[in-house]
């Protein structure tokens, strides 16, 4: 009696602990060889045959395709500088400088990965089309409400993802990780 | 007691195993993965476009909208794929997936060099049947490996401006797959 019972728990705990740690580093997307710079984090090697096995599970699961990593590589933010979570119904500001690439694309989603409605039908900027500085700087606000110049409308909705997609780009390919940047700040500008 | 503590730290090992059991499986057992989605709207072994994702409909998740998009579902069962993909005025670029969803090959037009991004891909078993001597006089021809019978060649053509869109569609719909099937 007592060993079935004793089997019953292991198992039973087996199954709580194997499957909720799965499920647990499966939604939260831990994987490993993650570049940082910034608000943005970018796995190079999800897009190579030297993917690791939990971003693998991810990609299988959300059923994405992972940009090839000699077509370009993608950097995710989910939060500000300063680890804020973004929240839609406030206003961000991007601004500065990108990484060497032929061309870059800034792209707003929701969580799920999908565009996100709006009055104006934008839902990211590509190098070429982005109003710049006369030194090459740009700025993008990130915000509910219209702004003056390059507005990227959240829709209003509570969380958001951004993703920056460097295409033709040393960044990731290298085997050095040191001055791999500059990635543009973003900073939280207040909410309505 | 102490049988206590032995069967919680018996349950907790076999939940480390029964945790990378899972995660490994994932990518086999997954039905909603980008192939699946995909093979859903499109025949096999023909290029086709998908459409631009949109706030209403997009065929994945994370695809970028700046980008037209063609995708061939290739099945190289009855032979290899010979793919011919005009390049676009901006950037084309051409990412070879495996069944499971890993990138195992990608190029863009400049390191392909040429107006058309030309490639014969075949599995390790055919590529070992082409004759050696094809393999030398056709030094510019690229030959990939497919890890997997099956799986996806996603051609993305950008649109610097969406005004430009009509235009880099209209480069990928030029593109072509073809199943070389053996006589």
């Amino acid at each position: 009696m007592r060993l079935l019972l004793g089997t019953f728990f292991t198992f039973a705990l087996a199954a709580i602990v194997g499957l909720g740690a799965t499920w647990l580093t499966l939604t939260r997307g831990v994987a490993f060889g993650s570049l940082t710079i910034g608000a943005w984090t970018a796995w190079p090697k999800s897009g190579s045959q030297d993917i690791d096995p939990y971003a693998h599970a991810g990609i299988a699961r959300g059923g994405e395709l992972p940009i090839g990593i000699g077509d370009g590589v993608a950097f995710y933010a989910r939060a500000d500088d300063t680890r804020q979570v973004f929240d839609g119904r406030c206003s961000f500001v991007i601004s500065g400088m990108t990484p060497a690439a032929r061309f870059w694309t800034v792209t707003l989603y929701d969580t799920n990965g999908r565009l996100v409605a709006n009055s104006i039908d934008r839902h990211g900027f590509t190098s070429q089309e982005v109003v710049r500085e006369t030194d090459g700087r740009f700025t993008v606000a990130v915000a509910p409400q219209a702004r003056p110049g390059n507005w990227l409308p959240t829709g209003g909705i509570e969380r958001f993802v951004l993703v920056w997609r460097l295409y033709d780009t040393p960044i990731g390919v290298a085997a050095t990780t040191i001055g791999e940047g500059p990635m543009p700040a973003v900073t939280r500008k207040g909410c309505s | 007691m102490i049988r206590w503590v032995l069967w919680t730290l018996g349950g907790l090992l076999l939940g480390g195993i029964v945790h990378l059991a899972t995660v490994l499986a994932m990518p086999r057992a997954a039905t909603q993965d980008a192939y699946s989605r995909i093979a859903a709207v499109t025949p096999v072994n023909n290029m086709v476009p998908l459409p631009v994702p949109s706030a209403q409909h997009s065929v994945l998740p994370f695809m970028d909208p700046a980008f037209a998009t063609a995708v061939c579902r290739y099945d190289l069962s009855a032979g290899s794929i010979k793919l011919n993909a005009p390049v676009s005025e901006a950037y084309t670029s051409v990412t070879f997936y495996s069944r499971d969803s890993v990138a195992y090959y990608a190029i863009n037009d400049r390191a392909a060099g040429r107006r058309a991004i030309e490639l014969d891909l075949m599995t390790p078993a055919q590529h070992a049947q082409v004759p050696e001597e094809e393999d030398v006089t056709a030094a510019d021809r690229l030959i990939i490996d497919s890890p997997t019978r099956t799986g996806l060649i996603v051609l993305r053509a950008l649109a610097p401006e969406p005004g430009l869109m009509p235009m880099a569609q209209r480069a990928l719909a030029a593109a072509k797959c073809h199943s070389q099937a053996v006589e």
